[in-house]
């Protein structure tokens, strides 16, 4: 492992991207952020620019509209960035997976590299599927 | 001429301003962590930020707007930064070559990285970053004019001296600066400019993360963000020195002196921080009351009470 992917593993920096969420996977990615999970101590902080970002998390089902929106936003974004899906509707479509404005789970619409299931996924589990993501590498 | 460029880029110039700045931001950081009961960042959290952006990341144009500009303002902000920091640092250190940083030129090259910003944000053709960048304009005007009254009132205390090195040996004969009540309300009102010339939260406005997602800075990525982090935690370390240095009777370099100088600056950024963590962001109208009437007032009034030798 060299220089270069030390530094990246130890400063992810990360966008939050909802689709038609219905807010709870939104609120558990906050909770990571709060004092008792602290995400800071690993280096990752909440940007709010894509240009910054080395991490993008999409969670909630994205719909027909969402679909150009998050094509465009994963262009804006400077390379190497990773994609990690959250939530049940991110990861297959959860319950949505047959709607008639459903546009597909996210990794057919741009390449994801981790998939943290659960609906909502606890705290717990998004920090270990961070861990896993960031071990992969 | 090879001295000078150790002064320039070594010794108290980038590369040490730039270091000591890093350890000071995760200070920074680290304390905000401790107020809000988190457990914050590991020691070395700034290099890796720094060296992800500089090696790793790929830089992205934006397609309105003019990349050359674009891309030159975070070099001509970390160019004023430096130059700005080796004119401080000089005399602090004690170190007398060549030309004298005289108060007036480090209050110009100061200003420096700020303009760059707004050059930068103008060049990106972001909307977000346009906003930012009209606040950072109108930040600058409402500070300014105080940082300028404090700079007038030192130089009226130590007797018409421009001169960083005789305003630092008054001190260090006499007593310092602070000891007297017009000390005190000047390094109040210092303290306030500084917090605006960092863009801290208080005044944070032209990089409101939540309201502008990051205003002035929206269209960085890369490289040239490395930079303008670099910029930031040169300036994070100068800006306190500067005030030591007008203030608080500069550093002493020997013995057991070198503690006291070090506990100054992390006594003075700990204040930063804390005003920091406990305020919440001003509007930019607020924020131009705050500094046109408030602190000039204050600063007027501490150049009364000098005039008459308190």
């Amino acid at each position: 492992m060299g220089f270069k992917d030390y530094c990246f593993k130890k400063s992810l920096w990360v966008f939050h991207f909802g689709g038609a969420s219905c807010n709870n996977c939104d609120i558990e990615i906050l909770d990571c952020l709060t004092p008792r999970h602290d995400l800071e101590r690993f280096g990752i902080l909440l940007v709010g620019s894509i240009r910054h970002a080395d991490v993008l998390l999409v969670n909630g089902s994205i719909n027909r509209r969402d679909k150009e929106r998050l094509i465009e936003i994963y262009n804006q974004a400077p390379k190497p960035v990773l994609v990690v899906a959250i939530g049940a509707c991110g990861c297959t479509g959860g319950i949505f997976a047959e709607g008639n404005t459903f546009a597909g789970p996210v990794d057919k619409i741009i390449p994801v590299d981790a998939y943290i299931p659960g609906c909502p996924p606890k705290p717990e589990a998004i920090i270990a599927g961070i861990v896993k993501l960031v071990g992969k590498k | 001429m090879a001295v000078d460029i150790f002064y320039f880029l070594v010794f108290p110039g980038f590369l040490f301003a730039a270091i000591t700045g890093a350890f000071l931001s995760w200070f920074d950081r680290k304390i905000t962590a401790r107020v809000q009961f988190r457990k914050g960042p590991p020691l070395l959290q700034p290099f890796y930020d720094f060296f992800k952006l500089l090696l790793v990341k790929e830089t992205i144009l934006p397609k309105y707007g003019s990349p050359v500009i674009f891309l030159l303002a975070p070099v001509f902000a970390i160019f004023g930064a430096t130059m700005a920091g080796v004119f401080i640092l000089l005399p602090l250190f004690n170190i007398t070559t060549g030309f004298r940083g005289d108060l007036l030129v480090i209050f110009y090259l100061l200003t420096i990285p700020s303009f760059s910003y707004i050059i930068g944000s103008l060049a990106s053709g972001n909307p977000l970053a346009a906003v930012g960048g009209s606040r950072e304009m109108k930040l600058i005007l409402s500070y300014e004019l105080t940082f300028l009254l404090v700079i007038a009132g030192i130089i009226m205390k130590c007797g018409q001296q421009f001169d960083l090195n005789s305003i630092i040996k008054a001190q260090q004969d006499g007593s310092p600066f602070i000891g007297s009540i017009s000390g005190v309300i000047l390094f109040i009102v210092g303290i306030f400019c500084i917090q605006a010339k960092l863009a801290l939260v208080p005044f944070d406005m032209p990089e409101a993360e939540a309201e502008i997602t990051e205003g002035i800075f929206i269209e960085y990525s890369g490289p040239p963000y490395a930079l303008i982090k670099a910029t930031k935690y040169i300036m994070f370390f100068i800006l306190p020195s500067f005030i030591i240095a007008l203030l608080l009777n500069g550093f002493r370099l020997e013995g057991i002196n070198i503690l006291w100088a070090l506990l100054k600056v992390i006594g003075i950024v700990l204040l930063l921080t804390l005003i920091r963590n406990t305020s919440p962001r001003v509007k930019i109208k607020q924020a131009m009351n705050f500094f046109l009437i408030w602190m000039n007032l204050f600063a007027i009034i501490a150049l009364i009470l000098i005039a008459f030798g308190y």
